[in-house]
C-alpha cells in the first residue's frame, strides 16, 4: 500500500508543468494584528477610495469595534454623510452614471482581497504608469487598460514604463517611495480585514478546537486499546 | 418504572432488538483495516451537512438579488455564521474525499461482488445523488463561479438531440440561469435531494447488514450451521438472526468494538477537517474558488471556468471529446461503468490480496488515471492537457474492459478459510 501511495505521488508533479504562467506580484507582507495599520488603512480608504468603491457588506460599527474605535469617535471622525453607526459602508455614486464615466461601474471592494489577493491589491496600487492612449492618461501594469484614474497620483507621483516593462522611480508625489509603500500596505491590510473580519477569531478558535481534539484522541485511543484487549 | 416503560415500548416497537441486530450484536469481521473507516466518516459528514445546512437555511435568502449578500450576512452578522458556513463548505469537499476512498475500498476488496451487488448499486445511487446535491448547492452562494459552473454543466444536457434545448430550458426555468434557477435549486438542495439521500443511506446500511460486511481478505465469516466446532466459533454473542442460520467465525460485535475504534478514526478525521476549516477554508482555492467572491454576473465570464475539484475526473472526460454529445455520453458512461462493475468483474475471488497481479496493476493504473483526470479538470484545456487527459480516460475505461477479460479465467491464489489478521 505504501508503494502504491508513493507511485501516485510520483506521478502528480508531472501535472504541475501543465499550469500556465502567472503574473508576478509583490508581497504585501501586511499584518492583520497591526491595529494601527488597519486604522490608517481604514482612514485612507474612507478619504481616497470610498467615493467610488463601496464596502457594502461591511458595517461601520463592526469596523469600529474590530479596530478599537469607539462608536462616538467613529461617527465623528470617519462618517461624513450622516449615516447611522450600524449602516453598511456605502457611497451615493449612481451606478449607471458611473458606468458611463469609467466604462464600467466601480466594483464593491469588500471581498476584493479574497477575490484577487492581498498581494494583488498591494501591487496594483503601486503599478500605475503614464499612458497617453488611455482616457485618464494612466494605465496599470497588473490590470491592463483599467478604467480607473490614478487617484493617488498626488501622493505617489508620476511613473513611466520603459520598453522592457519596468516602471521608473516616481516624481512629484508628496510621499517618498517608502511612505507610499506603507500607505498601500495599510489599505491592503484593511481590505484583507474587510474580506473576512472573523479571520483572526477563526484561527485562534482553531488552535483551541484542534488542541481539544488531540486530548480527545489520546483518550479515545486508550478506550479503544482497553476494549480491544478482549479481541486479541 | 423506567424498565417497565422500556418493556412497554419494546412490545410495541422492538427498538432494543433493532439496536442489537444492527450494532451491539452485529457480527463485523475483526480484521477491518484503515480503508474500512470511510463509511462511518461519510455518515459523520452527512450529519454535519444536514445540521449546518438547517442553520444556514435560517439566514440564507434564495433570490437572485439577495443570495450573495445573505451569504456575506451569514459570514459577518450571524453569530458563528462563518463557522456554520465553513463547516458546510469544507464538509462538501470532505464528503467526496471520504466517498471516493470508500468506493476505492470496495474496489480493492471486491465488496461489490456477489452477494453485495445491490449494496454497491445503492452506494452508487448515493454517489449520483451526492453529485447532484453538491452541484445544486454550489449555485446557492450566487458567486460568479457558481453561475458559470452551473451554466457549463446545464448546457451539457443541451447536447441531447431533439429535446436538448427544451430540457435545459426546463431545468433552468428561464432562458439563462436566473433567480428562477436559484430558487428551484434551493428547493431541491435543501429538501428533495437530502430526503432521497437519507433514504438511500438507510437502504445502503440495511442491505449491508442483510448480506454482511466483507473484509480485507474477502473471506466469508458466516459458515454453514454446524460446520464449525464451538471452540473455533467467535466467542461473542450475536443476534439470533445471524446465528440461526450460520456459525460465525472471526467476528466481533460492531458495538462496542468498532464504535470505539471508529471514534479514534473520527477524531483523527476531525483534526484534519478542522485544520482545513479553521486555517484554510478556501482549500487553496479548490474548496471555495476565488471568482466566487464576486457576485454572479451573466455578462462577465471568469477567466478560467473550473468545476469544483470533485467533478474534475468526469469534467475532463467530457472536455477531451471534441463532440459535445459524445462528450456527454463519455462523462455519463464513466459513471455508468462504475454502476456495472459487479457484472464487469467475472471473478469469484474478492480481495486483491489473492487475485492475479494483473488485477493489482489494473487497480493502481485506474487510481492514477482517476487522480490525473481530477487534476486536469481544474486546469485549463491546453493541447498537452487534453492529450494527457485522453490517455488517462483510456486508462479509466480500460480498467473495466481489462477486468472483464482477465477475470474470466483468472489465476488466483487460494483464499484462506479464516481471516489472516494482517
Amino acid at each position: 500500500m505504501k508503494k502504491f501511495i508513493l507511485a501516485v505521488l510520483a506521478v502528480l508533479p508531472m501535472l504541475a508543468i501543465a499550469a500556465g504562467p502567472s503574473l508576478q506580484l509583490d508581497e504585501a507582507n501586511n499584518d492583520l494584528r497591526d491595529k494601527a495599520s488597519l486604522k490608517r488603512g481604514f482612514e485612507a480608504y474612507i478619504n481616497n477610495c470610498l467615493a467610488c468603491h463601496e464596502l457594502k457588506y461591511q458595517r461601520y460599527n463592526r469596523t469600529f469595534a474590530d479596530l478599537g474605535i469607539s462608536d462616538a469617535d467613529g461617527v465623528a471622525n470617519y462618517m461624513y454623510t450622516g449615516e447611522k453607526a450600524g449602516d453598511h459602508i456605502t457611497n451615493t455614486m449612481p451606478a449607471k452614471e458611473a458606468a458611463k464615466w469609467f466604462g464600467s461601474s466601480p466594483p464593491d471592494l469588500t471581498l476584493e482581497a479574497r477575490f484577487r489577493s492581498p498581494d494583488y491589491i498591494y501591487t496594483y496600487l503601486r503599478s500605475f504608469y503614464v499612458d497617453e492612449n488611455r482616457p485618464f492618461g494612466v494605465n496599470n501594469k497588473v490590470f491592463p487598460d483599467v478604467g480607473m484614474p490614478h487617484v493617488l497620483q498626488n501622493l505617489q507621483g508620476v511613473r513611466t514604463m520603459d520598453e522592457h516593462g519596468n516602471l521608473s522611480e516616481a516624481t512629484g508625489g508628496s510621499m517618498t517611495a517608502e511612505e507610499y509603500d506603507t500607505f498601500a500596505r495599510d489599505i491592503t491590510n484593511f481590505l484583507e480585514y474587510t474580506g473576512e473580519p472573523n479571520k483572526l477569531e477563526r484561527e485562534s478558535m482553531g488552535y483551541w478546537v484542534i488542541g481539544f481534539l488531540f486530548i480527545l484522541l489520546f483518550f479515545a485511543y486508550l478506550l479503544k486499546k482497553e476494549y480491544w484487549r478482549d479481541v486479541h | 418504572m423506567f424498565s417497565n416503560l422500556m418493556a412497554w415500548i419494546e412490545q410495541r416497537l422492538p427498538l432494543m432488538d433493532a439496536m442489537n441486530k444492527h450494532a451491539a450484536q452485529y457480527p463485523a469481521p475483526k480484521n477491518f483495516n484503515f480503508w474500512y473507516v470511510f463509511g462511518i466518516l461519510a455518515s459523520v459528514v452527512l450529519v454535519n451537512q444536514l445540521l449546518t445546512g438547517v442553520w444556514l437555511t435560517m439566514n440564507y435568502e434564495p433570490s437572485g438579488d439577495g443570495a450573495f449578500a445573505s451569504v456575506e450576512y451569514i459570514m459577518r452578522d450571524v453569530d458563528y455564521g462563518w463557522l456554520l458556513r465553513y463547516m458546510h463548505s469544507t464538509g462538501a469537499s470532505a464528503f467526496f474525499v471520504v466517498v471516493y476512498m470508500h468506493m476505492f475500498r470496495g474496489m480493492m476488496y471486491g465488496s461489490y461482488q456477489k452477494p453485495r451487488e445491490l449494496l454497491w448499486l445503492f452506494g452508487m445511487l448515493i454517489f449520483l445523488v451526492l453529485m447532484a446535491e453538491a452541484f445544486m448547492g454550489y449555485l446557492l452562494p450566487w458567486g460568479n463561479m457558481s453561475y458559470w459552473g452551473a451554466q457549463v454543466i446545464i448546457s451539457i444536457f443541451g447536447a441531447i438531440p431533439v429535446i436538448g434545448d427544451d430540457l435545459t430550458l426546463w431545468i433552468r426555468g428561464d432562458y439563462v440561469i436566473s433567480g428562477a434557477t436559484l430558487n428551484r435549486f434551493f428547493a431541491l438542495h435543501v429538501i428533495a435531494l437530502p430526503l432521497v439521500l437519507v433514504v438511500l443511506v438507510f437502504l445502503h446500511i440495511l442491505a449491508l447488514h442483510e448480506v454482511g460486511s466483507n473484509n480485507p481478505d474477502g473471506t466469508n465469516i458466516k459458515k454453514p450451521k454446524g460446520s464449525v466446532p464451538p471452540e473455533e466459533q467467535s466467542k461473542f454473542a450475536f443476534h439470533e438472526q445471524y446465528t440461526k442460520k450460520y456459525d460465525i467465525v472471526d467476528a466481533i460485535p460492531f458495538h462496542p468494538y468498532y464504535t470505539v475504534k471508529d471514534l479514534v478514526a473520527v477524531v483523527i478525521f476531525l483534526i484534519i477537517f478542522c485544520g482545513v476549516m479553521f486555517f484554510a477554508p478556501e482549500g487553496g482555492g479548490y474548496f471555495i474558488e476565488a471568482p466566487n467572491f464576486e457576485p454572479a454576473n451573466g455578462l462577465k465570464t471568469p477567466e478560467h471556468i473550473a468545476p469544483v475539484w470533485y467533478f474534475g475526473p468526469f469534467y475532463t472526460i467530457l472536455r477531451i471529446i471534441p463532440d459535445k454529445l459524445l462528450g456527454a455520453i463519455g462523462m455519463f458512461g464513466a459513471i455508468i461503468a462504475l454502476f456495472m462493475l459487479p457484472w464487469c468483474d467475472r471473478g469469484v475471488v474478492k480481495s486483491l490480496r489473492y487475485r492475479c497481479t494483473a488485477h493489482t496493476v489494473n487497480l493502481i493504473q485506474f487510481a492514477i488515471c482517476f487522480i490525473i483526470l481530477g487534476v486536469l479538470g481544474t486546469l485549463p484545456a491546453t493541447p498537452l492537457n487534453n492529450m494527457i487527459g485522453t490517455i488517462a480516460s483510456f486508462g479509466y475505461f480500460g480498467f473495466f474492459v481489462a477486468i472483464w477479460i482477465y477475470s474470466k479465467n483468472e489465476k488466483t491464489q487460494p483464499v484462506p478459510e479464516r481471516v489472516t489478521g494482517k
